[in-house]
């Protein structure tokens, strides 16, 4: 299913999403999920976030951001499975079962941000 | 000239390798780490599965964005978003401490420092998370 040459670019990939996922998502999973819920900061209007979500350079961002934390998450997932489970002969359904859902949640955050 | 025959025996020979337990990870501190650090890739996807769901509601307009604040109030999705900060935190910190052995910088015939190119990520992190920050709260 995965071939062999493909394993360079999905290494690639996990770097790349790990960097950024390290970066900006525990921000914002911060202020939306914990900060704003408790009531720490105020919540920010739908009107401001319509306003910065709006910005081309933000959907270009957020969808970067999500495609390859996607991937990354995808990635490190199989090989959890494989080592802490020991279900490596499971290798071709578990790379086609991460690497889709990456490949869904990919997709849907593009929709998502190109007809917001 | 020798001719070697191949006997087939209705025993299958016993293997060399040793039997891990599937709860290996269960057995020291440092394995338990690992696995903590790998199951962050969960936490990863369901922070960005959060992010979609706010940028949804918001497209869809103040009632639905009140409508979402209003279930992320609930008690099990801030504990559920509280883990995931913390492992997200954890894959953060510990993605930071590696990047020294993934990546050797060089200038002219030195070679950078680990230490400053772990400081040089948390400084990074320090500022996109506070450029984050002020887009959402104050800008």
């Amino acid at each position: 299913m995965i071939r062999r040459s493909a394993e360079p670019l999905l290494w690639m990939v996990f770097s790349a999403g790990g960097v950024v996922a390290a970066l900006v998502l525990p921000m914002l999973l911060f202020l939306f999920g914990v900060a704003f819920p408790l009531g720490w900061l105020t919540t920010p209007s739908a009107a401001h976030l319509a306003a910065v979500i709006g910005h081309p350079l933000t959907r270009l961002a957020l969808v970067v951001v999500c495609t390859v934390s996607l991937f990354h998450a995808a990635h490190r997932f199989r090989y959890t499975l494989y080592d802490g489970l020991q279900i490596k002969h499971l290798n071709e359904i578990i790379a086609l079962l991460c690497y889709g859902s990456a490949v869904v949640g990919s997709v849907a955050s593009a929709y998502l941000l190109a007809t917001f | 000239m020798a001719h070697i025959a191949e006997h087939y025996t209705e025993y299958h020979p016993r293997w060399l390798r040793p039997h891990i337990s599937t709860y290996w990870w269960l057995r020291k501190r440092s394995y338990f780490a690992f696995i903590l650090r790998e199951i962050s890739s969960l936490f990863v996807a369901w922070s960005v599965v959060y992010v979609l769901l706010i940028v949804y509601a918001v497209g869809r307009g103040p009632t639905v964005y009140q409508e979402l604040l209003e279930w992320s109030r609930q008690p099990w999705v801030i504990v559920v978003n509280v883990i995931s900060l913390l492992l997200v935190g954890f894959h953060a910190v510990t993605w930071f401490n590696l990047a020294p052995q993934a990546l050797v910088v060089r200038l002219g015939h030195t070679h950078v420092p680990g230490a400053v190119i772990s400081a040089s990520n948390y400084a990074a992190w320090v500022v996109v998370s506070a450029i984050v920050a002020w887009i959402i709260v104050g800008g």
